[in-house]
C-alpha cells in the first residue's frame, strides 16, 4: 500500500507523533506545530500527480491522485467509498469487485487515471439500507457470508454474473460453446470462482444468487 | 510501487516512438500483470503509456478468410466472440480457462501474450533470478521447482510461460502484428515470438525494444475438433501445471501443442505425423528431449496422459 493517502496518512501519524513528544518536550509546540512537514518519502522531484474524472455510483467526482493510486484506493481513500475492500491488492480475492462501464474487474489491478470518463458502480450504489438491491437482500436471506469481508466483492460479481449470462458470454464448464450460456449452480460456481471467501459462505452464497437468477440452487 | 509518469497514447506509432525515447517506458494496457508486478517492484517503469485510447479494440475478417483481432480485445469479448466459438473453439476454451471473470474483463489480446512467468522466485525479490535481475543466478534450478519447466530450459532458467490464449494461438498459427518506434509495421508467426530462455531469460519475445503489438491475426478456419484441456491444482482460477491445445481432424490428424512445460507454448509439428496413432506415439516425439526436475517428472506422464483424454474427446 503506497497511495498518497497511506502517505498522508503515515505523516497525520508523524505529525501526532511529532506534536505528542513535543508537547513533553522542551521546544515551543506551537513553532513546532506549524512547520511545513517535509515529504516523509525523500523524493529528488515532486511525485508525479494526475487529475481524473469519473461518475462514481451516479455522480460525478473529481480527484487529484499521484498516478500509482489504484482505482481501489481512489474509492477508499479519496472518495471514502469503503465498501470495496482490499483482500490481497494482486488480483486474486475479488474482494475489490467494482463494475466499470457495466463489467466487474478489480479495482486493486488497475489505475484510477486509467478510469477517466468511466461509469463505475460500488457496492454503494447498488442499494440502500432502506433499499436494497435483490442481491443484497438475497445475500441476507440466505446467510451468504460470515465475516461479510468479501460481501460487497460477491454482491458486485454476481450481479455482474447474471448479466454475462444474459448477454451469452460462455464459461469453462459450458458444454457447448455455441448453445445459450445455462444457469446452473456449476455455470454460477465457476463464473464466481473470482471471489474468495475465507469463510466458506460459497453454499449460501450460490443459493442466493439462484433465486435472484430466478433459479433453484 | 515507485513513481511514474503517466501519458495516454494518441496513435499506435507515436505510441512506440515515444517508448523508445525513454528507456524505462512500459505499454499498460488491462494492466492486470504489470500492475501486479510494479507493486512488488520486480517492474520499475519510470513512464507508463495507456493504450486503451488507440482503437484497437476489434475483431475484423482478414481478406485471406481469417480474423484479425486488436491488440486491445478483451480476453472475455475475444471468448465470446460468435466467430471464435464458432471456428477456433480452442481459442474460446483457452481463454476462458484462464484467470477469473473480472481478470478476463480487463486482461487484453496482446498483455496476455507477454504476461510474465508465475516462477515463485521470480516473484520474491529477495531470491536470485537471472529473469528479473540478468546476472544473479536461479534460484529455482535446486530450489522447488514443481510448477517449472520440462522443456527448453536452460541452465539460467527454467520457468514457464503461463498463458493458456497463447497455447491456442500457437496451435492455431496465429500472426502478431505490430508497430515499430520508426512507424515500420512488420508481422510476426507466434512460432517465431517467443524466445526460450538461453542464457537471456529476461528477453522473452522477438519484440524491439518500444516495439508495439497492434493486431492478432489468425488463418482461415481448419475446422476439426477443437479441444483445450487444462489441469490445475484448483477447478477454476488457477494456473496451468499442464495444458494441451488441440486440433484433430476426423481422420485423426491435426495439431497439439502444451502449455505449462516450458518457457513458451510447446509444440513440434513433426510429432503431429503421429496422431492418428494416438496420445503415446505423439507424446515420444512431443517430450523427447524432455529434462525434468527431481520434482516435476510427474509432468511428463500429465502431459501424456491429457494428451490421451483430449484425443478420446476429440473423437467422440
Ligand atoms: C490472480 C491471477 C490469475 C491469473 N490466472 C491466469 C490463468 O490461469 N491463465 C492465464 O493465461 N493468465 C492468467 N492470469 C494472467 C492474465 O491473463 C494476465 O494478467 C493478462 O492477460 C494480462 O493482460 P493485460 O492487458 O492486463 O496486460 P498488462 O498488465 O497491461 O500488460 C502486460 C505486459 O504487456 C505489455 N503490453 C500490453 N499491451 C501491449 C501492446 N499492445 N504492445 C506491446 N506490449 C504490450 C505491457 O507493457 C506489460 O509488459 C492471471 C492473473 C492474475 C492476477
Ligand atoms: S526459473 Fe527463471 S524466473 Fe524462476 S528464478 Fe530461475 S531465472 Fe528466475
Ligand atoms: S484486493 Fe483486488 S483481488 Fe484481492
Ligand atoms: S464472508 Fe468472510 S470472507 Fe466471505
Amino acid at each position: 500500500m503506497q497511495g498518497p493517502s497511506d502517505f498522508d496518512l503515515s505523516r497525520r501519524k508523524l505529525l501526532l507523533g511529532t506534536a505528542a513528544s513535543v508537547a513533553f518536550g522542551a521546544a515551543p509546540p506551537v513553532a513546532n506545530a506549524q512547520t511545513p512537514v517535509a515529504p516523509a518519502q525523500a523524493a529528488p522531484q515532486a511525485v508525479p500527480m494526475s487529475k481524473v474524472s469519473f461518475n462514481v455510483n451516479g455522480r460525478p467526482r473529481e480527484v487529484t491522485l499521484d498516478t500509482r493510486t489504484t482505482l481501489l484506493d481512489a474509492l477508499r481513500e479519496h472518495l471514502h467509498l469503503t465498501g470495496s475492500k482490499k483482500g490481497c491488492d494482486h488480483g486474486q480475492c475479488g474482494a475489490c469487485t467494482v463494475i466499470s462501464g457495466g463489467r466487474r474487474i478489480n479495482s486493486c489491478l488497475t489505475l484510477a487515471v486509467m478510469h477517466e470518463g468511466d461509469e463505475i458502480r460500488t457496492i454503494e450504489g447498488l442499494g440502500t439500507p432502506e433499499n436494497l438491491h435483490p442481491m443484497q437482500a438475497a445475500f441476507v436471506k440466505h446467510d451468504g457470508y460470515q465475516c461479510g469481508y468479501c460481501t460487497p466483492g460477491q454482491i458486485c460479481s454476481a450481479v455482474a454474473v447474471l448479466d454475462e449470462i444474459k448477454a451469452g458470454i460462455p464459461s469453462h464448464v459450458s458444454a457447448d460453446l455455441n448453445a445459450p450460456a445455462q444457469l446452473t449452480n456449476a455455470e454460477l460456481r465457476e463464473r464466481m470462482s473470482g471471489n474468495i471467501c475465507r469463510c466458506g459462505a460459497y453454499s449460501n452464497i450460490a443459493e442466493a444468487i439462484s433465486e435472484v437468477a430466478g433459479r433453484p440452487a | 510501487m515507485r513513481s511514474f509518469t503517466y501519458e495516454r497514447a494518441r496513435t499506435p506509432a507515436d505510441a512506440a516512438a515515444a517508448a523508445l525515447r525513454n528507456p524505462d517506458t512500459k505499454f499498460i494496457a488491462g494492466g492486470t500483470n504489470l500492475l501486479d508486478l510494479m507493486k512488488l517492484e520486480i517492474e520499475t517503469p519510470a513512464h507508463l503509456i495507456d493504450v486503451n485510447g488507440l482503437a484497437l479494440d476489434k475483431i475484423e475478417p482478414t481478406s485471406e478468410g481469417g480474423l484479425r483481432i486488436g491488440a486491445l480485445v478483451r480476453n472475455t469479448d475475444l471468448a465470446a466472440d460468435s466467430r471464435v466459438r464458432r471456428d477456433y473453439g480452442v481459442l474460446s476454451r483457452a481463454l476462458l480457462a484462464g484467470a477469473s471473470g473480472q481478470l478476463r474483463n480487463k486482461a487484453t489480446t496482446a498483455g496476455n501474450l507477454l504476461q510474465r512467468t508465475r516462477c515463485p522466485y521470480f516473484y520474491d525479490t529477495n531470491q536470485p533470478c537471472n529473469k528479473r535481475r540478468p546476472g544473479s543466478g536461479c534460484a529455482a534450478i535446486g530450489g522447488f521447482s514443481r510448477q517449472h519447466a520440462v522443456l527448453g530450459a536452460s541452465e539460467a532458467c527454467i520457468a514457464t510461460h503461463p498463458s493458456d490464449m497463447a497455447v491456442g494461438m500457437r496451435a492455431l498459427d496465429a500472426t502478431v502484428e505490430t508497430v515499430r518506434p520508426d512507424g515500420a509495421t512488420r508481422t510476426i508467426p507466434i512460432a517465431e515470438f517467443y524466445r526460450l530462455p538461453g542464457d537471456t531469460p529476461h528477453i522473452e519475445t522477438t519484440l524491439q525494444p518500444g516495439e508495439l503489438i497492434t493486431a492478432v491475426t489468425l488463418p482461415k478456419p481448419v475446422g476439426g475438433r477443437q479441444v483445450y484441456r487444462k489441469v490445475r491444482d484448483r477447478a477454476s482460477y488457477a494456473f496451468a501445471l499442464v495444458s494441451v491445445a488441440a486440433i484433430v481432424q476426423r481422420d485423426g490428424t491435426g495439431r497439439v501443442a502444451l502449455g505449462g512445460v516450458a518457457h513458451k507454448p510447446w509444440r513440434v509439428e513433426a510429432a503431429e505425423a503421429a496422431m492418428p496413432r494416438g496420445a503415446k506415439a505423439v507424446a515420444a516425439q512431443l517430450l523427447a528431449d524432455a529434462k525434468p526436475t527431481r520434482e516435476n517428472t510427474f509432468k511428463l506422464s500429465l502431459a501424456e496422459r491429457t494428451l490421451g483424454a483430449v484425443l478420446t474427446e476429440a473423437k467422440g
